[in-house]
């Protein structure tokens, strides 16, 4: 691990060069380090969100060179790329399809870092690198989709941006939102700025992404069982044994992502995203992209819009103080009875406000009879987008310390290595 | 498990574009589309009808501004003929550009000039800009078709139903002047476009007949190629795609299982 190398120059030229630049000795000691010999398929999604960065960066720059930043062009540009473009018609789709599939694939990977306990010491600023790469990959996201400058693009950057005049404006509230639209509404210059900070945004990922597999190699991988690696028979090396298993993972992933990219490409997106953007016409509805869902719920859950704002991006702050909350000595919630039926709870809620936050507040999830006037009421998506925020500030803010303090863990096995082979079970 | 977060993801993906299906009310109604499902591909005699409904009936006050005489014989298109692989040398599609009268210019002397259609052109849209659509129909703007059964949740059983859906206003419902009722509209009930589908409005030159029904299905059929003309390629590579990465992930499997055979886990 940290400190160790596992790389012996033989020849001239690679001891020559490992004095000078031992860039093979960086390649070979990312690749081969020893990682616990239990990794399930949910320690898959790390390499697959390494691939799905690769082809986003990849598609994204070859359609930056064909589209065009301009509020009279940009909609006419991703025609063309879709049109007239070699191959654009598979590539646009990509991007966009692609970035719906790297925001599945995280999600599945931070669920399952908190199931097993990845966030917890010695492993904090692993899981704080991740939560910057996730931040950034939202603002990623929210510009590129406001690129096409469809009905959609438009709107949701006036919705979005506007967050910001919810800041009083003795507080620069104003102030804040004219510097990010650089004038007085969602023009030109926004497009601009934000096709700008498109490019900037995925290369400070990249350098994060490094940052983040840098310190995975200091404590290693986590494990389903959460215990530490303690002998070398716990492991084994990530090459070949997790590049062929990730590999296998990555090929089933991109069957999955290949079904909807060739064959459902639109279903991700919005069919008001292939009207062109007009600012004197509100769509009947506005709603972000799927992945920002949740958060929109929670934004609308609250009535008032400054402490909507202030609680939407606190569901996301929460997340950064995770491994302080959760203080549980035991990493994986295998161990964990309770914590782990609040977990699915919360699984459940984070999908439940996906649910509440595309649909209309006043809309009724379920009908309990008529009023008066012979209007159906019942449980509007509103009020469920309360009951569940409340339920997620609570799993991180109350759950999570309680648990850490009440619940009594179930025994683990000594070792990793006892766990795989099914011997000296009991011990703690 | 991870089947269950996959098809709820899905199924978050899905009711967003559903929810927004908001407007007049009635449901689509659905059809069976030849271009429908992994399979599908345009029916092409369909598409050259409907390319010819378009022409004759939509393209009055509709523009399609995305679509090159070119376009319309190329691979996967209505038009498209095997011996032309290049469509700018298809006597068809020449024949069919000349038909129309393009503005071009400014010539030596600054003036705009009209010329017959040449393969490379755009279709010519029917008003000069938006103010002079807007000026020739009481104020509404016709939409720009290229793209329309995307830009309508269900956009192609939506269109459908819309063509085919003027019905006499119910009783007592107050009309606005010179509006038609059209329960499928998705901006309300009230659409500034009259019934443009009659009964024989079309002749078609394959015997077909124009019934509204008829039509309205073979412009159905046109306008979703023309929203998506690479369908049919983009499906192909699909299923090539899918093949390859079928086997590959078989042999990876397989590679997998060798790699670990002597360890348990």
């Amino acid at each position: 691990m940290s400190g160790q190398s596992n790389y012996n120059p033989k020849t001239g030229i690679e001891k020559w060069l490992d004095a000078r630049l031992p860039i093979i000795r960086l390649g070979v000691d990312t690749m081969i380090f020893p990682s616990p010999r239990n990794l399930n398929y949910w320690w898959t999604f790390g390499a697959i969100l390494a691939v799905m960065l690769v082809s986003q960066l990849i598609t994204g720059i070859i359609l930056a060179m064909h589209y065009i930043p301009h509020p009279d062009m940009a909609f006419d540009s991703v025609q063309h790329i879709n049109r007239d473009i070699n191959f654009g018609w598979m590539l646009q789709p990509m991007h966009a399809v692609g970035a719906s599939m790297m925001f599945l694939a995280v999600y599945i990977h931070m669920f399952r870092g908190i199931y097993y306990g990845s966030h917890k010491n010695p492993r904090e600023m692993i899981w704080i690198v991740g939560m910057v790469i996730y931040l950034l990959m939202m603002a990623t996201g929210f510009m590129g989709y406001v690129l096409p400058w469809g009905q959609m693009s438009i709107w949701g950057a006036i919705v979005i941006t506007n967050l910001f005049s919810a800041i009083p404006p003795e507080a620069a509230g104003t102030a804040v939102t004219q510097w990010l639209w650089g004038g007085f509404t969602v023009d030109g210059p926004t497009l601009n700025r934000f096709f700008s900070l498109h490019y900037l945004l995925p290369f400070l990922i990249v350098a994060m992404v490094a940052l983040h597999i840098w310190a995975l190699h200091i404590p290693s991988n986590n494990n389903p069982t959460g215990i530490s690696i303690k002998t070398k028979a716990d492991t084994l090396n990530f090459h070949p044994y997790y590049t062929v298993k990730d590999a296998f993972a990555i090929a089933v992933f991109l069957m999955i992502f290949s079904y909807f990219l060739f064959f459902k490409p639109d279903s991700m997106g919005h069919p008001d995203n292939f009207i062109p953007a007009n600012p004197y016409s509100t769509p009947a509805h506005i709603v972000p992209e799927w992945y920002y869902l949740p958060f929109y719920a929670i934004l609308r859950a609250v009535p008032d819009k400054l402490m909507g704002v202030i609680t939407m991006f606190a569901s996301i702050g929460v997340l950064f103080i995770l491994p302080w909350l959760d203080i549980s000595k035991v990493r994986s919630m295998r161990y964990r009875p309770l914590a782990k039926q609040f977990f699915f709870l919360f699984v459940l809620a984070c999908l439940g406000l996906g649910w509440a936050g595309a649909k209309l507040p006043s809309d009724l999830v379920f009908a309990t009879g008529v009023d008066a006037d012979g209007h159906a009421v019942g449980l509007t998506f509103v009020w469920m987008s309360r009951l569940l925020t409340v339920y997620y500030f609570a799993f991180f803010l109350v759950i999570l310390p309680l648990l850490g303090l009440l619940e009594k863990p179930k025994p683990r096995p000594a070792s990793i290595e006892a766990s795989v082979l099914g011997t000296d079970k009991g011990e703690v | 498990m991870f089947k269950r977060i996959i098809s709820l993801a899905v199924i978050a993906a899905f009711s967003t574009s559903a929810v927004l299906a908001a407007g007049g009310g009635a449901e689509n109604k659905k059809q069976d589309w030849h271009f429908d499902g992994m399979f599908g591909t345009y029916d092409k005699a369909a598409a050259q009808r409907g390319f010819q409904v378009y022409q004759e009936v939509c393209a009055a006050c509709h523009s399609l501004k995305y679509v090159a005489f070119y376009n319309l014989g190329d691979k996967g298109a209505p038009f498209f003929d095997p011996e032309y692989p290049n469509p700018n040398d298809s006597p068809v599609i020449k024949a069919i550009a000349k038909m129309f009268t393009i503005i071009d210019g400014p010539d030596d002397s600054g003036d705009m000039f009209d010329r017959p259609g040449i393969t490379a052109d755009k279709m010519p849209a029917p008003y000069a800009n938006e103010m002079a659509a807007k000026a020739s129909n009481r104020g509404a703007l016709p939409p720009d078709l290229s793209l329309i059964t995307r830009a309508r949740s269900d956009g192609s059983n939506y269109l459908y139903s819309l063509l085919t859906g003027y019905e006499d206003a119910p009783e007592g419902m107050k009309m606005s002047a010179g509006m038609s009722y059209n329960p499928y509209f998705a901006g309300g009930t009230q659409i500034a476009m009259g019934a443009p589908l009659t009964e024989g409005r079309v002749e078609y030159s394959d015997g077909t007949e124009a019934s509204v029904d008829q039509m309205a299905r073979d412009v159905v059929e046109f306008l979703t190629w023309a929203a998506d003309p690479k369908m049919e390629q983009r499906k192909q590579t699909g299923w090539a795609v899918l093949i390859y990465l079928f086997l590959l992930s078989l042999l990876l499997y397989g590679s997998y299982r060798a790699v670990w055979r002597n360890v348990k886990h």
